[in-house]
């Protein structure tokens, strides 16, 4: 029993970064913008917690920095589309691009620091209770937050006038311009929420998950965020499911490399990849689906004099 | 206060004059950029942009590494006009690479003048296979291209890594993840003496003329375009959807291939675990400063082999990091975007009250 509580925490683990990115995305998408910047967003969100926790010696500290440079850089992709109403597709790929190199050049001093990262919580007495205590009370604080987002997300879509305004901007700008809503104002929002919780994510493998800086480290983690997105057909309980399957394939790499198996580790490596590959073509081979789904406008710019 | 206005036609100045724009604003972010290193952005300046290209040994590093760049960035092109979005040529490199390297290791010694041109061919094949995956996912189960050709560049990677580990290592290196040398007959010949440029150059101005040619004057290639400007129009003329992403994927995986081979049979000369500085993703970016036209695909490839250049002498020469390249990368495609916006808009100034008597 103790080892499969232990392989939920670690399952928690490896899916968390994708709760978060995937979350924001989807928020982002709910308003109609596509943003294919999230894999920059969280590296640039790593980099920078990573610097800023060894800088000043306070994990939390760097967490903080890394939301707010995930959304610091979704606001540059925010000007380009919304303002300058440029082709999402491309600007979303540009900002993957700079992402990549920002983090690169700013991250180059601290590539083979140490630093003390987030640990799990350890309760005296409830983490230390046979099976519940593992799995109620022993993974990190960063997965609790992970699930007062997805609750927050969850009704914020489906629960608020506000989330019902920003739906409706996503399904039909035209129509919520002409009911007065300020249609880019509310995209703006929906942006800079999907970078802030990108940043996190990349804060949380930096600091909490694997405290370290590797260049790249992120690993790709930024599209299948993406592609969980359209796996959940954009519903967030849908989010959260994808995100711990996925975690558990990402797991799975270790798990059979501790249990001694020959095979060699590239092909554990692409599992999470070919996987995200497969499950993409099976939920996308229902077009009709996809398409009463997905936000009527996502990926078109607005402009509101046209 | 000022508004943006639809021009009642897209300005052809702007179309050209935009990437120059981008190029501008990006070495001014240059000049303020160095200096915050703590260097004389003159002297930077001069390192980055001069320095790499005042011999003729540099000159040929240009051409060199501005070669994959024209080849992959004009098959992306055909695609990109078509709104086939395939982002995954560093992937279809790799495994153009795969397939040309693998038949010079499999042919390894034999002194044919056939060996390089069937390395070029399987290159050609392999990154034109890859990519079929994502066209075939996308026209039978509509699964996006963007996230399908994204993750195979992953996958592509790791069986390269798996290869130059495992079953093409050379015995006599020492255990380093890397083939044996090729062979003579499995390189491409020197096409300047004192530099490294090869005859790579050659079939990367083949292409562009190829694809200038295919795109600009075939009738297919004017489908694509139509498919890309005006689908619903496309579909209502007959023009088939699945055909324009196989073709957009294919031409784009096949180009992408040959810059693979070109580079293991060039400047690298064996398998080694990476075989690209990112030229496929670099690619993409040059395919809209190019304007997604293979004349100016041309001028943004030496622009683009200049800021890799440029990279390594800052490198050498101020002990800047070369991962700024990566920087200006992305920095000269968000310019690009951003100043595109005046092709389609102009500003206009509207004085507050005007609007406001308007609306009443």
């Amino acid at each position: 029993m103790d080892t499969l509580a232990q392989l939920v925490v670690l399952t928690l683990a490896a899916g968390t970064p994708l709760v978060f990115a995937a979350l924001g995305e989807l928020v982002t998408e709910k308003s109609g913008v596509l943003n294919l910047g999230v894999e920059g967003m969280m590296l640039v969100g790593a980099v920078v917690a990573f610097m800023v926790a060894s800088k000043s010696g306070s994990p939390w500290l760097g967490v903080a920095a890394g939301t707010a440079a995930g959304a610091a850089v979704s606001m540059i992709f925010a000007v380009i589309t919304l303002s300058l109403l440029a082709n999402q597709v491309a600007t979303g790929l540009a900002l993957s691009i700079f992402g990549v190199g920002l983090s690169a050049f700013i991250g180059l001093d601290f590539v083979s620091v140490v630093i003390a990262g987030i640990k799990p919580l350890a309760i005296p007495g409830l983490s230390d209770l046979p099976v519940v205590g593992q799995l109620l009370f022993g993974h990190s604080p960063l997965v609790y937050l992970s699930f007062v987002l997805f609750v927050a997300v969850h009704l914020f879509l489906g629960r608020t006038r506000a989330g019902l305004v920003l739906r409706a901007v996503g399904e039909s700008p035209q129509s919520a311009h002409a009911i007065g809503y300020p249609v880019i104002a509310i995209r703006y929002a929906a942006v800079f929420f999907g970078g802030a919780c990108a940043g996190l994510a990349g804060a949380y493998l930096s600091v909490a998950y694997t405290p370290l800086w590797v260049e790249g480290m992120v690993a790709g983690r930024g599209w299948i965020a993406l592609a969980l997105v359209v796996f959940a057909t954009w519903k967030p309980w849908r989010v959260l499911g994808g995100a711990y399957l996925f975690g558990g394939v990402t797991l799975a790499q270790f798990q059979v490399q501790a249990m001694g198996s020959s095979i060699p580790a590239q092909y554990l490596s692409m599992l999470p990849y070919v996987a995200t590959i497969v499950v993409l073509a099976i939920i996308s081979r229902d077009a009709v689906a996809i398409r009463l789904n997905a936000p009527a406008s996502l990926g078109k710019p607005f402009h509101p004099a046209a | 206060m000022i508004r943006l206005e639809a021009r009642p036609e897209p300005s052809r100045l702007f179309r050209w004059a935009s990437p120059l724009i981008a190029a501008a604003a990006t070495v001014a972010i240059g000049f303020v950029l160095f200096p915050l290193m703590g260097r004389n952005p003159i002297d930077a300046f001069h390192a980055f942009f001069v320095k790499p290209v005042d011999s003729l040994y540099g000159v040929g590093e240009l051409l060199l590494k501005a070669s994959p760049l024209m080849l992959i960035a004009t098959g992306l092109a055909a695609g990109y006009r078509a709104n086939v979005w395939n982002i995954g040529a560093e992937g279809q490199l790799t495994m153009g690479a795969i397939a040309g390297g693998g038949l010079a290791l499999a042919l390894h010694g034999v002194e044919s003048a056939l060996v390089m041109p069937a390395m070029l061919v399987a290159g050609a094949i392999g990154g034109l296979a890859w990519a079929a995956i994502p066209a075939w996912l996308r026209t039978r189960f509509n699964a996006n291209e963007i996230l399908t050709s994204l993750m195979l560049v992953y996958v592509a990677t790791l069986v390269l890594s798996l290869l130059v580990h495992d079953a093409w290592r050379d015995p006599e290196g020492f255990n380093f993840p890397q083939s044996k040398m090729f062979t003579d007959s499995a390189l491409l010949p020197n096409l300047l003496e004192g530099t490294r440029l090869n005859a790579g150059f050659l079939f990367a101005l083949a292409v562009i003329a190829l694809g200038w040619l295919f795109m600009q004057k075939s009738y297919v290639g004017y489908q694509m375009r139509v498919a890309g400007l005006a689908p619903a129009a496309a579909n209502y003329a007959g023009i088939s959807s699945p055909r324009t992403v196989w073709l957009g994927m294919l031409i784009g995986g096949a180009c992408a291939g040959l810059a693979g081979v070109n580079e293991v049979a060039g400047p690298i000369g064996q398998l080694l675990p990476s075989v690209s500085p990112g030229y496929g993703f670099a690619a993409i970016i040059v395919a809209f400063v190019g304007r997604l036209n293979p004349i100016g695909i041309v001028f943004a490839s030496l622009l683009m082999s200049l800021l890799y250049l440029g990279g390594e002498s800052a490198q050498l020469n101020l002990a800047l990091p070369s991962a700024v390249t990566g920087l200006f990368q992305g920095t000269l495609l968000f310019f690009l975007l951003a100043a595109d916006v005046f092709i389609h808009y102009r500003w206009r100034r509207v004085r507050r009250r005007a609007t406001r008597s308007a609306a009443a």
